[in-house]
């Protein structure tokens, strides 16, 4: 298994390959204009990552985002599709230990990857604590966000953890630690559009307190 | 016995008043709650996609579709031609919305053909192979232009009058004359517009919509496809956040969904992807509020006349009853004595504006609070004193009669007020506020407190009735259906609630099921705050029918007394014999008694007449309170909410933690719409801020720092609602005025306090900074 070392690829690097990836698959298809024209389009990878334990293989578009391989190719429907943009957070899933929005990178990047869904977190009967804490909290309304907001409250945890600084964070040369600051600031790449930020943030605020 | 409140017996699990989770609550955190695009697809399932205008206003010359034609995965391309009853979804009749572009658009983005391909992603890119030629007319995208160019109004206007406000306005000591303007806001429910069309034998066809108002979304695909209401079927299980902006909005997905699975007899989805759904669709409306008030040295106003226009975009939609509740909010909680309220629903080349949470209700207010405002920078006083000389009397006083001549009868505005003002402190953190000002060059503190009175009922009387459907099957298990649609708040919840304390059965034998007019018919769209209101009744009516017969059956079977028949936790006692429910059920059911029942409601006591301005158009009123601390940056215009506070009332609580969800969520919807969510359009007529990334609601972040949230523990309604509960869906959505206030206190701190800083809405960092500047440059 893949050791997951949290800081040996960043987001940055991600962009970079993933512009990589658009600008080939761009060329190779002679863009657009190829598409209107009715020529057929055959630029497929397969791939093969692990979703919540289980191994899939797939052959893809290379253009297909994590989010549309997980919900339109393995049904994994929990993960919720809410910008398209990486600004909502809705599609928040878990790989390799850190939270990536799926909307943002290509299936065909993640060869070899551990996935984590929200389907993969737990379930009834054997939640994940966060999620416990999140039904005990009313930690969502509508609940649409809520697979994103608790995908991403796992690795948030796991982030402050990992001493991996926020934007609040006062003192890099030391350890991070759990604050009110912290959990709003790193969750704030989740929207809640039902406004049930409160209850969230007790969810979490347990969790990270009973963990300590 | 007072029969509209239930004695509760806090044995069963789940009675009425119970802070009971939300139903779905287990799904929502596995992921396993199906929102429309998760149900599996039926085999061969199509894919629609949106042919949009590219121009705010202009006639179509000509349209090649034939690239669109021929793109692949391409099945269909669909055109007004194609549609077999009427182009036209406009939700209250007026026929000024059509549901694809003929020989003009009328804003940008406008829908003019459809295509339907194999896969979304192709349908989409299709979509954008069009050539459409236009001839460009005129454009006015705001009110100013609109009024510039002496722009029809979209519907009738509302004028409301009391006393005489021509002449008082004239006599009295002091007047301010001014105006400010109110943006718009996007509702931005996290799971965008979504249908997914059936078809069926003969006529039929069932569709799954994402709409607050199933009925309508009936109607409206029976009036496109030119067949009678009874072929179509309308399921909505549950959205992912509604706000209003799921009213009307959803008829054009599912009536191009329809009209398209008909047509190919396929299933047929239509999912816009988040740009074309802000594009597409309707937004709160904007208002310029201009305001001429008359008041005296202590503050007490004398008189008011009142303009609010309003951006409507290019069709009535929903317009004629948002800009009359503006009208009906432009009180707030304040008595007028002599008072003049004009609505101008302007038409405008921008896409048409609709319901959103609070209904023109927020706008109304926030004129009001910009009255109260403006005398308390005038007479030198803290607002809140303003406030409280202005407030509607008790019953009884010569101060209870509202601009639409209906009294305020169950008025607790006062109490929730000073309650509040002492809980949090108020009146030393405000000296302690202008204390810090004083001394704080950049940084400067805002403290603010401000009402809510919220009428409660459609003004659109005929709305105002729910239907519900109850079945005791024979293992004893409930079936529970209504008119209501679960978007988040938590009305399937509270009704089931109802059914359970009814019967006095656990919660977990009553099964909620997904909203569908196949179980009740004619319903009305849950808004206005009243779907707990008009469906718990309507479910109470047909629980209470079911028990009249079984209580019947048993008078009968065990030859008893009516008053020998008692419902207790999970079993009824029948004179001295103590029978399990199930057990009851099933012996009725041997007995053939009817275990099913339709129940109804219709909110009694009120009535309106538009063209008079005069009625009872509410049943009653929800109030709150809320107080808030700012922090602002005069050097930038960047500001912080440290700390909320507030009190609200929703009379005798069904779910206390439903409804203090719904009151902080409410607030914090509200703040974003007076804070951070800016809706631009540039001079082209094109919505630039069509995205999270442009467009900016309230993150984890910007919640009060600290934020106390309270329900008047001690309101009852005074009115014979579902458990003495009230509405508490869109009040709560003012609360956050006292932020945009407390904002303007800080800025006029630059000033000594001496002028009004007349922000406008929403105070965006950059309107702050101006207004600081202008300030400085006064004071």
């Amino acid at each position: 298994m893949q050791s997951p070392n949290q800081l040996e690829i960043s987001r940055r690097d991600l962009l970079i390959s993933s512009t990589a990836t658009v600008a080939v698959t761009g060329v190779a298809a002679d863009g657009a204009a190829a598409q209107s024209a009715g020529k057929i389009m055959d630029h497929t990878t397969k791939v093969s990552f692990t979703v919540n334990g289980e191994r899939r293989d797939l052959d893809l578009d290379n253009r297909t985002t994590l989010l549309d391989a997980l919900r339109e190719h393995l049904h994994l429907t929990g993960t919720k599709k809410g910008c398209d943009h990486g600004q909502c957070g809705a599609c928040t899933v878990i790989i390799d230990g850190r939270r990536i929005n799926a909307c943002l990178t290509l299936a065909v990047m993640h060869e070899g990857d551990q996935i984590t869904t929200i389907e993969g977190l737990g379930e009834p009967g054997n939640l994940h604590p966060m999620q416990a804490a999140f039904i005990k909290h009313d930690g969502f309304q509508c609940g649409y966000c809520t697979p994103g907001q608790i995908c991403s409250s796992v690795a948030v945890l796991e982030e402050i953890k990992a001493n991996i600084p926020s934007h609040v964070t006062g003192d890099l040369t030391r350890q991070a630690h759990v604050t009110p600051a912290e959990i709003r600031e790193r969750m704030s790449g989740n929207i809640c559009r039902c406004g049930a930020y409160s209850n969230i943030l007790d969810a979490i605020t347990e969790v990270a307190g009973t963990r300590a | 016995m007072d029969k509209s409140t239930f004695e509760t017996k806090p044995i069963i699990k789940g009675p009425m008043h119970s802070s009971l989770k939300h139903d779905s609550a287990h799904k929502h955190v596995t992921g396993s709650a199906e929102y429309i695009d998760d149900i599996p697809e039926p085999s061969g399932t199509l894919h629609g996609g949106l042919g949009l205008s590219d121009r705010a206003h202009a006639e179509i010359v000509s349209v090649d579709l034939s690239a669109v034609k021929a793109a692949p995965g391409v099945v269909w391309v669909m055109t007004a031609a194609d549609i077999p009853g009427f182009n036209d979804v406009a939700s209250t009749g007026q026929h000024d919305e059509p549901l694809l572009a003929t020989t003009k658009v009328e804003f940008h983005r406008q829908p003019i053909f459809a295509v339907i391909a194999e896969t979304r992603d192709q349908a989409r890119r299709a979509a954008t192979l069009a050539r459409i030629e236009y001839r460009d007319l005129p454009h006015w995208t705001d009110i100013d232009g609109a009024r510039e160019n002496g722009a029809p109004l979209v519907v009738e206007p509302m004028v409301l009058k009391r006393g005489e406000p021509e002449t008082e306005i004239e006599n009295s000591p002091l007047r301010v004359q001014a105006h400010m303007y109110i943006g718009g806001q996007e509702h931005f429910y996290l799971e965008s517009h979504i249908a997914l069309a059936i078809p069926g034998e003969d006529e039929d066809i069932t569709v799954w919509s994402s709409t607050q108002h199933p009925s309508e979304v009936q109607h409206m695909v029976a009036h496109v496809l030119g067949i009678a209401n009874n072929a179509v079927t309308v399921m909505t299980r549950r959205m992912g956040g509604g706000f209003g902006g799921k009213e009307t909005q959803g008829n054009h997905f599912a009536c191009l969904a329809s009209v398209a699975a008909k047509k190919l007899k396929r299933a047929v989805k239509f999912r816009p992807d988040r740009d074309e759904d802000m594009a597409v669709t309707g937004k709160r409306h904007d208002f310029r509020v201009d305001y001429d008030v008359a008041f005296d040295e202590e503050g007490h106003i004398h008189a008011v006349d009142v303009t609010y226009a309003a951006r409507c975009g290019f069709s009535a939609d929903l317009s004629g009853p948002v800009t009359d509740r503006a009208l009906f909010h432009a009180d707030s909680s304040y008595y007028y004595p002599h008072v003049r309220l004009a609505s101008q629903p302007l038409k405008t080349h921008t896409v048409s504006n609709t319901a959103f949470r609070g209904f023109g209700g927020p706008q109304g207010m926030l004129g009001a609070e910009r009255i109260i405002e403006e005398i308390a920078y005038a007479t030198g006083k803290d607002p809140l004193e303003i406030r409280k000389l202005n407030f509607y009397g008790k019953r009884g006083s010569e101060r209870t009669v509202t601009p639409y001549h209906q009294e305020v009868e169950d008025n607790i505005i006062a109490k929730v007020v000073e309650e509040l003002e002492a809980s949090s402190d108020y009146q030393a953190r405000r000296q302690a506020i202008i204390d810090f000002n004083a001394d704080s060059p950049v940084i400067r503190k805002g403290i603010a407190l401000t009402p809510v009175k919220f009428g409660i009922s459609f003004t659109m009387t005929a709305y105002n009735q729910a239907g519900a459907l109850v079945h005791i099957y024979n293992d004893g298990s409930i079936h529970l259906n209504h008119g209501g649609t679960e978007m988040g708040q938590g009305l399937y919840i509270k009704v089931a609630q109802v059914v359970a304390d009814t019967f006095q059965v656990d919660i977990d034998r009553v099964k909620i099921t997904a909203t569908t007019t196949g179980k009740v018919p004619n319903t009305s769209a849950t808004a206005a705050s009243s779907g707990s209101d008009l469906n718990g009744m309507a479910a109470y009516d047909a629980c209470r029918q079911i028990k009249e017969r079984l209580i019947d059956f048993a008078t009968r079977q065990w030859k008893v007394g009516r008053d020998k028949i008692e419902f207790l936790p999970n079993r009824v006692r029948i004179g001295s014999e103590i029978v399990p429910f199930d057990t009851f059920v099933r012996a009725a059911y041997y007995d053939r008694v009817q275990l099913s029942a339709a129940g109804f409601y219709k909110t009694p006591k009120i009535h309106w007449d538009r063209k008079a301005g005069r009625g009872r158009p509410f049943y009653y009123f929800a109030y709150g309170a809320a107080v808030s601390e700012v922090a602002i940056d005069t050097l930038t215009g960047e500001y912080l909410v440290e700390r909320t506070d507030i009190l609200h009332d929703v009379g005798k609580s069904l779910n206390p933690a439903i409804d203090i969800g719904q009151i902080e969520g409410g607030f914090v919807q509200g703040l974003g719409w007076l804070t951070t969510e800016e809706l631009w359009w540039d001079a082209k007529g094109r919505l630039r801020t069509h995205a999270p990334s442009t467009y900016k609601i309230p993150l984890a972040s910007d919640r009060p720092k600290i934020f106390n949230v309270k329900l008047a523990e001690w309101s009852e309604n005074a009115e014979p609602t579902i458990g003495r509960s009230k509405a508490v869906g869109e009040p709560p959505f003012m609360l956050a005025i006292s932020v945009f206030e407390a904002i303007s206190m800080a800025v006029a701190s630059v000033a000594e306090y001496r002028v009004c800083p007349r922000l406008d809405a929403p105070a965006t960092p950059e309107r702050v900074l101006m207004a600081v500047e202008r300030l400085k440059s006064i004071g």
